[in-house]
């Protein structure tokens, strides 16, 4: 095999870090020159999840969107262990599928208890 | 993928309980949607006892499982049985605390199954990241359960601090941990015990790890000077809450501080043991002598549990295998003593005029003998009173220290315990020897009553007995 610059794994990790880079500065780029533009008072406010970002700190705020944000990242958490997982499926074996749904069932109380306690009723 | 065994199973039977009535409390809560009546404290209690019949199954096991991660020793099945003790009189005492505060919350009873399981996986760590998982499952559940009693202002602010410095202190702990494993190479108890044992060399980044370890061990004892957030998070806490966290988190962390400074960290001593002594002298002398300023008896005993973790340290100072089983008949005959008077002072305290006012006690001991009787056991054994656990729990944490000749330790703790009388000995004249402010009507629930006798008489069998005790904790004792 020819020997080339890209034989050193730095500069292989460089390049790799330096084309995504390239690619998201170039995309956000792209939005910037082509995308229509209107600015109004609510669009230029600092964005607080989804809050009124200037009040008196001390004022009641609604806890639903907080909510379903924790309801969120448990699911993205189990997404997160899934994927490996379903990658290396064979070479895991029953023990790995036995471990997985021990995981997946502790969640899945998780949802039902979120159910129940009606998370998900948006009044 | 590493094969789990039928070994490694059996090994954390305990923990695998206690997950599993968890869970089914979360959902017969969800089912029942906080109308359960009794079924939660019950499915708690059963799954506790059972957790704990699993690990006196376990008894007499050794060496590790889950590829030397975790301990199924005897040392973690003593343990294991000490915390679902700890859980079951928490859950006793619970129902009737949860109903005049008018706290309903489901949650609760599964929030203490998950802190105990907590417990047991710091008591049966054997690596310094599972020591943090159990640390971490821990102490997200006592946050919560700090703050449970949501309409109390001092309950939220427990809450919020206890989550803010236990966070802050936690850190603390990891950055240790980091550390460690950047000078050593791994996080494993038996290769840590190793690499102390051999020539080292103790580099900036060595001390450094175990300085952080050591800072966060003992905020997590509530040790002077980390000691801050106990108080107010004890006193804003719902009283069962408070009986709770002064017990069993404090058995954990000082499982977990035998297993890593006592043990793997033993041959090392020369640069942590004087730490460790200026932290206990410190710890014990700060927390009586506050304790007895305070003008809420539930304060008092919060800075009461300052200085017993004091009076632990010595034992953990001492470093010998018979200071490391005083330690830990220390932390049983605590357990008892501490949760008990809470209790008491719960059926005691009168809410509308106060919390936990001395007044409360006045004269109570002759109105109601039975809460009397076994409020003065459970004071008479913090103080440290023949024939009580808590004589014998001090005698032989201090003689252990006096063997490895840390006379001033010893003579530190007893000036301490002397400091200590005067506190706990009010309490005990305000009971028998002054006049009740008028009529009072104290509802006795039949849980209390039992575990109340229960547990005033275990302080004092064990009191009695103590070599029996002693000496199964001795077999155990790494």
């Amino acid at each position: 095999m020819d020997s080339s610059v890209f034989d050193n794994n730095l500069i292989r990790f460089l390049f790799l870090f330096g084309a995504a880079g390239g690619l998201v500065a170039f995309f956000v780029a792209l939005s910037a020159w082509l995308g229509p533009k209107s600015m109004n008072e609510t669009k230029a406010e600092p964005f607080e999840t989804g809050m009124i970002p200037k009040t008196d700190a001390r004022r009641p705020f609604p806890i639903k969107y907080y909510l379903v944000a924790i309801v969120f990242i448990v699911f993205d958490v189990e997404v997160a262990f899934l994927y490996p997982w379903a990658v290396e499926f064979r070479n895991l074996g029953a023990a790995g599928f036995i471990s997985m749904m021990i995981f997946l069932v502790i969640l899945l109380v998780g949802l039902f208890y979120a159910v129940r306690k009606r998370v998900f009723e948006w009044k | 993928m590493i094969p789990v065994s039928l070994t490694d199973i059996q090994g954390v039977l305990p923990e695998t309980i206690v997950v599993i009535a968890a869970l089914a409390v979360i959902m017969a809560d969800a089912i029942r949607r906080g109308h359960s009546g009794a079924l939660l404290p019950v499915l708690s209690v059963l799954g506790l006892a059972a957790a704990g019949a699993a690990a006196i199954f376990l008894w007499g096991t050794s060496g590790t499982v889950f590829n030397g991660t975790v301990f199924a020793d005897g040392f973690a099945s003593f343990f294991k049985v000490l915390f679902t003790v700890i859980g079951i009189l928490t859950i006793l005492f619970s129902p009737h605390y949860l109903k005049i505060t008018g706290v309903r919350l489901g949650e609760y009873y599964a929030l203490i199954l998950t802190a105990v399981f907590g417990m047991m996986v710091m008591a049966s760590a054997a690596n310094l990241l599972m020591l943090y998982l159990g640390l971490e499952t821990m102490s997200i559940s006592l946050y919560v359960l700090a703050g449970s009693q949501r309409g109390d202002v001092k309950s939220a602010e427990a809450g919020m601090k206890y989550l803010v410095l236990g966070a802050f202190s936690s850190a603390f702990l990891l950055y240790g941990i980091a550390l460690l494993f950047a000078s050593i190479g791994s996080l494993d108890y038996e290769v840590i015990g190793t690499f102390f044992a051999s020539d080292f060399h103790p580099g900036p980044l060595l001390v450094s790890g175990l300085a952080l370890l050591m800072v966060g061990f003992a905020f997590k004892v509530a040790a002077v000077p980390f000691h801050f957030w106990s108080p107010d998070v004890y006193d804003g806490a719902p009283t069962t809450v408070t009986g709770f966290m002064s017990t069993g988190p404090k058995a954990a962390a000082f499982v977990a501080l035998i297993r890593v400074f006592g043990v793997a960290l033993a041959p090392a001593s020369s640069l942590w043991s004087g730490v460790l002594t200026v932290l206990a002298i410190l710890t014990m002398t700060v927390g009586n002598v506050v304790a007895i300023r305070q003008t809420s008896v539930k304060r008092m005993l919060a800075y009461s549990a300052i200085a017993h973790a004091g009076y632990l340290l010595v034992g953990i100072v001492a470093g010998t295998k018979a200071a490391f089983a005083a330690t830990g008949y220390y932390l049983s005959a605590y357990a008892l003593m501490n949760l008990g008077a809470f209790a008491v002072l719960i059926l005691l305290n009168r809410r509308d005029e106060g919390s936990y006012r001395f007044e409360d006690l006045r004269g109570m001991g002759f109105a109601h003998p039975l809460l009397g009787i076994t409020l003065s056991v459970f004071l008479l054994s913090l103080t440290g009173v023949p024939p009580t656990a808590g004589f014998f729990g001090k005698l032989y944490i201090f003689s252990a220290a006096v063997e490895q000749g840390h006379i001033v330790l010893a003579v530190v703790g007893l000036l301490n315990s002397a400091v200590g009388a005067y506190y706990y000995l009010r309490v005990i004249t305000l009971l028998y020897m002054a006049k009740p402010e008028g009529e009072s009507i104290i509802v006795q629930p039949a849980a209390y009553r039992f575990a109340l006798v229960i547990s005033a008489l275990l302080i004092l069998v064990i009191g009695i007995f103590p070599e029996q005790l002693l000496r199964v904790i001795t077999l155990a004792v790494p």
